[in-house]
């Protein structure tokens, strides 16, 4: 995070000593995008937090069961791919489901799911890339997540 | 700078469910209270976040000449293009929606179809500051484990998708045109 203020400060510092009105170009720019997704980013964020809200752990460990199951699997990528979650707290919460006893591949098919899909975010994700593109790159990323999950039984 | 009225509704959903959580909070209805506190740590997330990173893609695309990038991470430019996407990709921080304007911003640079997928990839599942988190709360061997399985899976997804779009006329949108139509 303040890595990314010092860059961007520092970025745009720079680009103010060669030139203004481009400067003002590229930071009008770069809000008039932001304003471009904010309405959609506030519903999708509101989403996300109302079906967190409503999901206590107890039973996101009932439905991922305890152990390795493809079962498990199936579910943990459904809900990795349903659910939006920061990193800050997705990282917290698999480390809790691993110790009520949700096996660890069980947990890499949730998490990959959980980066690479997104079933909330897709109002935006078509506005950059069109809806069939988008189904696409998620659909794929739901695949390679189960595949994840499997290539990780195997080592663990 | 017209506001559509998709958006109004948009925002008026947003007024709805903040008031919902305030009286949630007045009568102490608990699953009202955590949608707030979730939203508040998302809200954090995005307010801080978003604006610079869009700020610096505005400045980066004004000043990023189209040669450089057709030629290091263009469709010529060989494997070397993936590693030096990748190597971007991991360097960066945030939910996968914020590397959707960097896609665009590449794709407008003449970046290849196959390693804005391979971006896409490494940004959600390599990010630096995401594994940092991961290897503290799940452990070095997982963390490890994982991104190098993950690793050959995007790769794979983003050469799917390159074959896919071959001479598909593959565009990366940005929503600020659409917003202005």
């Amino acid at each position: 995070m303040r890595v990314m203020l010092i860059f961007t400060i520092g970025a745009v510092l720079a680009s103010l000593l060669f030139d203004r009105r481009r400067t003002w170009t590229g930071i009008r720019r770069g809000i008039g995008t932001f304003l471009g997704i904010l309405p959609d980013l506030l519903v999708v964020l509101i989403a996300a937090t109302a079906l967190l809200a409503l999901t206590p752990e107890s039973v996101m460990v009932r439905l991922l069961g305890k152990g390795s199951s493809l079962a498990g699997m199936a579910a943990a990528a459904i809900i990795g791919s349903i659910a939006l979650v920061p990193g800050f707290i997705a990282f917290p919460l698999a480390a809790v489901l691993h110790q009520k006893g949700v096996s660890l591949d069980v947990i890499a098919v949730f998490i990959t799911t959980l980066m690479m899909v997104g079933i909330v975010t897709l109002p935006i994700e078509r506005k950059y890339f069109g809806w069939k593109i988008a189904l696409y790159r998620n659909g794929l990323s739901f695949a390679g997540a189960l595949v994840v999950g499997l290539v990780m039984g195997l080592f663990l | 700078m017209k506001t559509s009225t998709t958006s109004v509704i948009k925002y008026a959903i947003a007024t709805i469910f903040i008031v919902g959580v305030f009286l949630s909070r007045h009568f102490g209805i608990a699953p009202g209270i955590a949608a707030g506190r979730n939203f508040r740590d998302f809200a954090l997330e995005m307010a801080a976040f978003l604006p610079l990173m869009f700020i610096l893609i505005g400045i980066i695309d004004v000043w990023l000449p189209r040669s450089a990038i057709e030629r290091h991470v263009g469709s010529g430019a060989g494997i070397w293009g993936s590693v030096w996407v990748t190597l971007l990709a991991m360097l960066q921080a945030g939910p996968l929606y914020g590397a959707f304007p960097v896609a665009h911003l590449l794709w407008k640079k003449g970046c290849s179809t196959r390693n804005i997928f391979i971006y896409l990839g490494a940004f959600a599942t390599m990010k630096v500051p995401m594994l940092t988190f991961e290897i503290g709360f799940l452990g070095l061997r997982f963390s490890l484990l994982r991104t190098f399985i993950t690793l050959p899976i995007f790769i794979a997804i983003a050469v799917v998708m390159d074959a896919a779009l071959k001479s598909k006329g593959f565009v990366v949108l940005d929503p600020a045109d659409e917003r202005q139509e």
